[in-house]
């Protein structure tokens, strides 16, 4: 089987965030991780390669340049070999735009079993697996809680309300995982060492035959207007003494739906 | 001159402090309390590679340079000394088997060991050998296949939850030359476990004696020829202290880090205690002493790598000079904190009390100046 897990490169959660004078988010190399939620894609992808013998698994990103470091890290978790698809032309992609570019290298590698993280740690759009999907013309199966192979059918749990659907799609199918579905796990010193000589290829634009006009800044049809820090006013207020505090306690929690 | 590490050494120190301080840190004061042991995190760490640094891939090691390693353990040694402690010791072991033993022997245990099912201590010391290592009374007396030990081992990191045991006793009366190793298993008739110490930290990192009771031991569990014992013991020296000043520099930069948080936070006559100049200069020297520490354990490891004779003198700076300004640094960090630092809300307390050990095992810090001193000034030091 062959199994791609795209993954972005994201900033760490806990890096100072500026912005250019466009709103694009700035990158630094040295604050630059796997997208968290796509650990958890990284390590599906390594354990239906486990189960299912003769699978490969393909670590495949949009990104900067630099962000070959960032696919080395997830292929110390693992997989057999990654793809970066960059290209100056790409700067200032929305979703559409990423989905339509990772759309168009997947139909390059080609894949049985495509598996992504739910959103981005960065943006939180949560829309470009299905936007993949839809440009694939391939079934998408998200938020996955668990997922299992048989045959050529693809089978996931997606959490409900009370319980969990059970959805199926033959293959090739797209899934997008969320975080109840494992626990990544950590790379080893021979994983590292390992990452360096695994093979990765980089993809420009026109190796894919992509129109520079399609894709990017210039395709944009999300703009960022503005960013501003969360700011967090707490609104705290104090019941003091036996005198029907306690009741008013208790009708603060009712209204909060917490009793 | 080049002051940086390499990709990959940053990407395994990441790695590890990310292990680390999810995974270990966050237990360390419990394990404290309860005096617990933590073997369920020896496999975690086996399968990072952590438990076979010096051993080559085709027996389940990782095979790390020595300033990889120190990298490993200071960030473990940050979030519990103890953890790092026994784990050094356990390396020190394996590597020793791999390094030493015959094929047979690094078969037999080598893998078990990478792997996390088998650990491994170190027992030279006794009530007479401590800084005198050549001093061991114990006696390994051969019996056609076998030899017979007799005698008792102080002070042996992980007695008693080991496995695996690295054992040093006497097989002639050539001194410092009729000493052998032996690798003894847990469970071998005649070994038995003496009184677990009562420490005043390291408490996550059982230490106890070992008593041998007409100990029947195979004598293809003899490790190189008889009378090699101290030289193999003392070969992992070096090694040993470059380990043992990264750790003293993590719980270092642990204490640093909980008191100058602490500085910001808590305020005295109307403002934050990190405003008054006394509490600034006390930081400030803390992180000099810090600094200048790490510098030299890296430089130490460097040059043990590179295969430089002066690689033994600078493990012995290292160990000594991180070990003091650790033992120096966490003190300071209980005295930021004033009360708080005194109890065990905080882990200050707990730092201070682990680190005092590592200016005493792997060679008192006497003994390192000794060390230091005779390679600086040969004969003369040595007193001949
Ligand atoms: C927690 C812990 C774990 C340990 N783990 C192990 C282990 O796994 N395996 C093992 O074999 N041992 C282990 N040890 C033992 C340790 O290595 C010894 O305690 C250490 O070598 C010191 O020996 P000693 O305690 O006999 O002190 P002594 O040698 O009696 O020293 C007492 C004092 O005299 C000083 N002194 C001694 N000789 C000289 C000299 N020539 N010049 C100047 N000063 C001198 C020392 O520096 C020290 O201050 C451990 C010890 C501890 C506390």
């Amino acid at each position: 089987m062959n199994i791609v897990v795209c993954m972005k490169e994201t900033p760490s959660t806990t890096a100072e965030k500026s912005f250019t004078a466009d709103m694009r988010l700035e990158r630094r190399k040295e604050d630059a991780i796997p997208n968290p939620f796509d650990e958890y894609a990284i390590e599906e992808g390594l354990r239906q390669q486990e189960k299912n013998p003769g699978s490969t698994v393909t670590m495949l990103c949009m990104g900067p340049a630099t962000a070959t470091d960032t696919i080395r890290k997830a292929l110390a978790m693992g997989g057999d070999r990654g793809v970066l698809v960059t290209d100056p032309a790409l700067a200032g992609s929305d979703a559409i735009s990423t989905a339509r570019v990772l759309a168009a290298a997947l139909t390059k590698i080609g894949y049985d079993l495509v598996i992504f993280g739910n959103a981005a740690a960065d943006a939180y759009g949560g829309v470009v697996p299905s936007a993949v999907a839809e440009f694939l013309g391939k079934p998408l199966l998200s938020y996955a809680s668990q997922l299992g192979i048989a045959g050529d059918k693809a089978t996931i749990q997606r959490q409900a309300e009370i319980g969990y659907n059970v959805v199926e799609a033959p293959l090739p199918a797209l899934v997008s995982v969320v975080k109840s579905i494992n626990e990544p796990r950590y790379p080893s010193m021979k994983g590292i060492m390992a990452s360096k000589k695994k093979p990765l290829d980089t993809f420009s634009l026109a190796d894919l035959g992509l129109d520079a006009a399609t894709v990017g800044g210039a395709a944009a049809r999300e703009k960022a207007l503005g960013a501003e820090k969360v700011s967090t006013q707490r609104k705290g207020e104090i019941y003091v003494g036996n005198d029907g505090a306690a009741d008013r306690v208790v009708a603060f929690l009712v209204e909060q739906k917490v009793l | 001159m080049f002051f940086r590490l390499s990709d990959e050494q940053q990407e395994i120190r990441d790695l590890v402090r990310r292990f680390a301080q999810n995974e270990i840190a966050p237990q360390a004061e419990r394990w404290d309390e309860e005096n617990h042991f933590p073997r369920e995190i020896f496999k975690p760490l086996a399968e990072m590679g952590l438990t076979g640094l010096l051993v080559p891939e085709e027996l389940g090691g990782s095979q790390l340079s020595r300033l990889a390693g120190a990298l490993i353990y200071e960030e473990i040694g940050k979030a519990d000394m103890s953890t790092a402690v026994w784990l050094s010791v356990h390396n020190m072991v394996t590597g020793l088997i791999n390094k030493f033993g015959d094929e047979e022997q690094r078969l037999r245990w080598v893998p078990g060991m990478t792997g996390g099912d088998l650990l491994g201590a170190f027992c030279l010391s006794e009530a007479h050998a401590g800084s005198d290592a050549a001093n061991v009374r114990a006696t390994a007396i051969r019996d056609g296949d076998d030899y017979i030990l007799n005698g008792t081992k102080f002070w042996v990191t992980s007695a008693g939850v080991a496995d695996i045991y690295a054992v040093m006793a006497r097989t002639s009366d050539a001194g410092g030359h009729g000493i052998s190793t032996f690798i003894v298993e847990k469970d071998t008739p005649g070994f038995s476990i003496g009184k677990r110490e009562r420490k005043m930290g390291l408490h996550a990192s059982p230490t106890g004696e070992l008593i041998f009771e007409q100990c029947r031991v195979p004598a293809k569990n003899r490790l190189g020829e008889e009378g090699d014992g101290l030289k193999i013991a003392l070969s992992s020296l070096d090694g040993g202290r470059i380990n043992i000043g990264a750790i003293s520099t993590g719980v270092a930069q642990a204490a640093f880090e909980v008191a100058t948080r602490y500085a910001g936070e808590r305020s005295a006559f109307g403002q934050p205690i990190g405003a008054f100049e006394g509490i600034q200069f006390m930081l400030a020297d803390m992180a000099m002493k810090i600094e200048a520490g790490r510098l030299l354990v890296y430089e130490a490891a460097f040059k043990m790598d590179e295969g430089e004779p002066a690689a033994s003198m600078h493990a012995a700076m290292a160990k000594c000079f991180a070990s003091d300004i650790a033992m120096q640094v966490t003190t300071d960090a209980v005295q930021v904190l004033g009360g708080a630092g005194y109890v065990r809300d905080w882990p200050v307390e707990r730092y201070m009390r682990d680190v005092k050990v590592a200016q005493i095992f792997e060679g008192t810090n006497q003994i390192q100046r000794l060390v230091i001193a005779r390679a600086l000034l040969g004969e003369l030091a040595a007193g001949k």
